[in-house]
């Protein structure tokens, strides 16, 4: 999760940092369908001269076959960082030790939360849910299995959206966790987008289940446009996805969903 | 590859022989099953084998419309061979293409033929099937000579690389750089979701999703491609493509059809990992490898799955069981040891402890309980976190590991893995990162002993005793795999016999069934 880091330098702006405070290297790596000659290492500084790198040291090129050339380029970024104007998608609810998230659902849903999760479309990699569904966790964290509150029902991999929807209602899910590792052609936002439409079909709007998407090349600002509740990329614990359902699920919407119990 | 495999571990032979022996009776009941029951892509994949190709002008495949008439007639439990030959001897049809095309339009009917009928139409299909069986043995020897003509790569291991544009013209000049820089063996990925259409396409395709279809005629494309490439090389560069899914005995078919040279060819991952119904699968499979011992192609085995899904130390036993089965239903089918790439993965958490020397115990024991067969070993995915830098320390690791247990084949591992397609520098850098390993300790595999009795050693064995419990918990089941398929025993993922895709497609043999290719594919 992003936190706003605290600027160190008496100020929001920053620069990049090599070994000096404001020394402004950066190194970036890119190939050129050139061959490699004088003029192709010319044209590497070219670049990065109009990346805003100067000076910028090739230190390394390498043909690659008879028509490309790869380079590597250290050099000072002219470029400064604003932190004041970063936008960051920022924690809205608290986190929670998974007792007292557990104690949470007890006391304000009294009954356990049901999270039907998978990875839809012909995604295999089922890496992702499984950090935050199994009970094995991630980063040393226990997964919602672990969490005695929430009942969990991980579908696995490659779950067709149809039967998603129809495992949601059969569970009476709370909450539906999807993860998409695949990414080829935006596959990830493809599956995303169909898998939330079929949802806002199936439920009139205050009975849906929260939608949730993860992954690790998701933005977390896409959430309008993918038509779910709340994105998580790169790095999210299950105590995060715990803490938000709670939130969202006991906090938000326990109103609601009391009037159809289960 | 002759002196490679001495044995370093010190495995109990008597443990390694009550591996296979469980493996045997677990696979035997499945053998079985499998004989007694055909599916729609077997029978299909015999019409191909007759020469029938080509598809309406919706796309539907001729064998698809075919078959479906056929079954909507007589049902799939006689075969297709009989009722159609029959159609075919007593209509005016000149051909089987002339019959599929009446018969989508129904102005054929078909009947299951008795009598003197019946003898006239299985001699007119044993000797259409045989006609293709032949092709594939002779594109079977056409390889053998150009191999003698061009040469194998200089040494192991053989270097494999993926090509995955979607678009078979993207593909070929792709793969003949890749072959250009370095790479013995390309894997066309194929587009993602074919492995659960109930149909191959036809023709050239372009538009491929995250991969390329497997199609004959693409097919015929990338291997006269990669023919030019290996005549400018000297040095026959190899074929894969996947043989998996609702249509494997199909593409099985096509790729011996079309001298494909190794195909990913695994008894269990359609069940485990596209939820494809069990007897479905096992059918299939037992098919596409018989077509695949025919025509001297090596199957790549998908061990690698289990540890994508499942912790690599923990379930290091699940790809030793997977890899004993795989080789009893290969071999049953009548492929070779040489064409065995038993598959695994160098998939444990970096952060865990003696993780290298972990990864070195698991992958000499697959060498040494299959000393002859040509491993596949897959690279690290799981683990790759997009810190390229980190990743591309991982992967030399990686190749040492494989270097020092002679592994066969090598999949190249990507830095960018998890981040990106692999970009044209990071196929370069991740050859150099092999040809440094290669170079630097390729044969460092003859001075690598583990100290007897040592970690390594006792880790080997205690993965095959774990393997072993493995099988036995199999067998405790009353429907032994079967059952324990169903109940999840590997990994998470429970598949129950009756369930899963494709299931309609299966049917108990007749009494009268009647199949020339598995007929001729047996008898051997």
């Amino acid at each position: 999760m992003t936190s706003a880091s605290v600027p160190t330098q008496g100020g929001p702006i920053v620069r990049p940092y090599g070994d000096t405070t404001g020394d402004g290297m950066v190194q970036l790596s890119f190939t050129l369908p050139v061959p490699h000659d004088k003029r192709a290492e010319g044209a590497a500084v070219q670049l990065a001269h109009k990346m805003g790198i100067d000076p910028a040291m090739v230190v390394h090129a390498k043909a690659m076959g008879p028509a490309f050339t790869f380079f590597v380029v250290y050099g000072r970024s002219n470029h400064l960082v604003d932190l004041s104007a970063v936008e960051v998608v920022e924690r809205h609810y608290p986190l929670l030790s998974a007792k007292e998230a557990n104690l949470a659902v007890k006391k304000g849903l009294r009954r356990r939360l049901v999270v039907v999760g998978g990875c839809i479309g012909t995604d295999a990699h089922t890496v992702g849910i499984d950090a935050i569904l199994n009970i094995k966790g991630f980063a040393g964290e226990k997964g919602l299995e672990y969490y005695r509150e929430l009942r969990v029902v991980n579908l696995g991999a490659q779950v067709s959206v149809p039967d998603l929807v129809a495992r949601a209602r059969e569970e009476r899910a709370d909450a539906v966790l999807v993860s998409q590792v695949v990414t080829q052609r935006d596959a990830h936002l493809l599956n995303t987008k169909e898998m939330s439409a079929a949802f806002r079909e199936a439920y009139p709007e205050a009975e849906r289940p929260l939608l949730i998407v993860g992954g690790p090349r998701f933005e977390e600002k896409q959430t309008a446009e993918l038509g779910v509740d709340r994105i998580f990329s790169r790095g999210t614990t299950p105590a995060e996805v715990a803490s938000y359902l709670v939130h969202e699920v006991v906090g938000n919407r326990a109103h609601t969903r009391s009037q159809h119990e289960r | 590859m002759t002196a490679r495999v001495q044995p370093k571990l010190g495995l109990d032979p008597a443990a390694v022989r009550e591996a296979r022996r469980l493996a045997k009776r677990a696979g035997q009941p499945i053998v079985q099953l499998a004989s007694q029951h055909t599916t729609v892509s077997v029978e299909r994949a015999t019409l191909r084998l007759a020469g029938l190709s080509g598809a309406d002008p919706d796309g539907t495949p001729w064998v698809n419309r075919l078959l479906d008439a056929v079954r909507g007639d007589v049902g799939l439990a006689p075969g297709v061979a009989a009722p159609v030959w029959d159609a075919l001897l007593s209509s005016d049809a000149p051909d089987l293409a002339t019959v599929a095309q009446q018969a989508a339009v129904g102005q054929l009917r078909f009947r299951v033929p008795t009598g003197r009928d019946a003898t006239r139409a299985r001699s007119a299909a044993r000797t259409a099937v045989r006609a293709g069986v032949r092709r594939v043995d002779s594109r079977r020897r056409e390889r053998d000579r150009l191999i003698k003509r061009w040469g194998n790569p200089p040494g192991k291991p053989w270097i494999y690389l993926i090509v995955a544009t979607g678009d078979i013209y993207e593909d070929i000049p792709q793969a003949q750089a890749a072959a250009r820089e370095g790479a013995d063996i390309i894997a066309v990925i194929r587009s993602t979701g074919q492995s659960l259409l109930d149909f191959v396409p036809e023709g050239a395709t372009r538009d491929g999703f995250a991969g390329t279809y497997a199609t004959q005629e693409n097919f015929r494309l990338m291997r006269a491609a990669l023919d030019d490439t290996s005549r400018e090389l000297g040095r026959y560069v190899r074929l894969t493509n996947y043989a998996s899914g609702l249509c494997m005995p199909e593409i099985a078919t096509l790729a011996g059809l079309e001298r494909l040279d190794m195909m990913l060819n695994d008894s269990m991952y359609g069940i485990l990992f596209r939820d494809i119904n069990p007897i479905r699968t096992f059918v299939d499979q037992r098919f596409s490898r018989q077509v695949h011992a025919r025509a001297g192609i090596i199957i790549n085995t998908g061990e690698d799955n289990y540890l994508t899904t499942s912790d690599a130390v923990d379930a290091a036993h699940t790809v030793t069981v997977s890899q004993l089965l795989n080789e009893y239903f290969a071999k049953e089918a009548g492929l070779e040891d040489w064409q065995l790439g038993l598959g695994h993965a160098f998939e444990i958490d970096p952060a865990v402890p003696d993780s290298f020397r972990l990864e070195l115990a698991h992958a000499l024991l697959a060498r040494e309980l299959f000393p002859n067969a040509p491993l596949k070993w897959m690279p690290p995915t799981r683990h790759m976190t997009g810190d390229v830098f980190r990743g591309y320390l991982l992967d030399g690791f990686f190749n040492l590991a494989g270097a020092m247990t002679g592994q066969d084949i090598l999949l190249v591992g990507m830095m960018t893995e998890a981040v990106v397609t692999p970009w044209l520098s990071d196929r370069d850098l991740a050859l150099q990162n092999v040809r440094y390993v290669v170079n630097a300790a390729g044969r460092l595999a003859e001075d690598f002993v583990p100290a007897p009795g040592g970690f390594i050693a006792t880790r080997a064995a205690q993965v095959l005793a774990e393997s072993i419990g493995l099988l036995q918990l199999i067998l405790e089941h009353d429907n032994g795999l079967l059952d324990a398929i169903a109940d999840g025993t590997f990994g998470l993922m429970k598949r129950p016999a009756d369930g899963g895709k494709g299931l309609e497609g299966v049917a108990r043999k007749a009494d009268d069934y009647f199949n020339p290719a598995t007929e001729i594919l047996a008898a051997r």
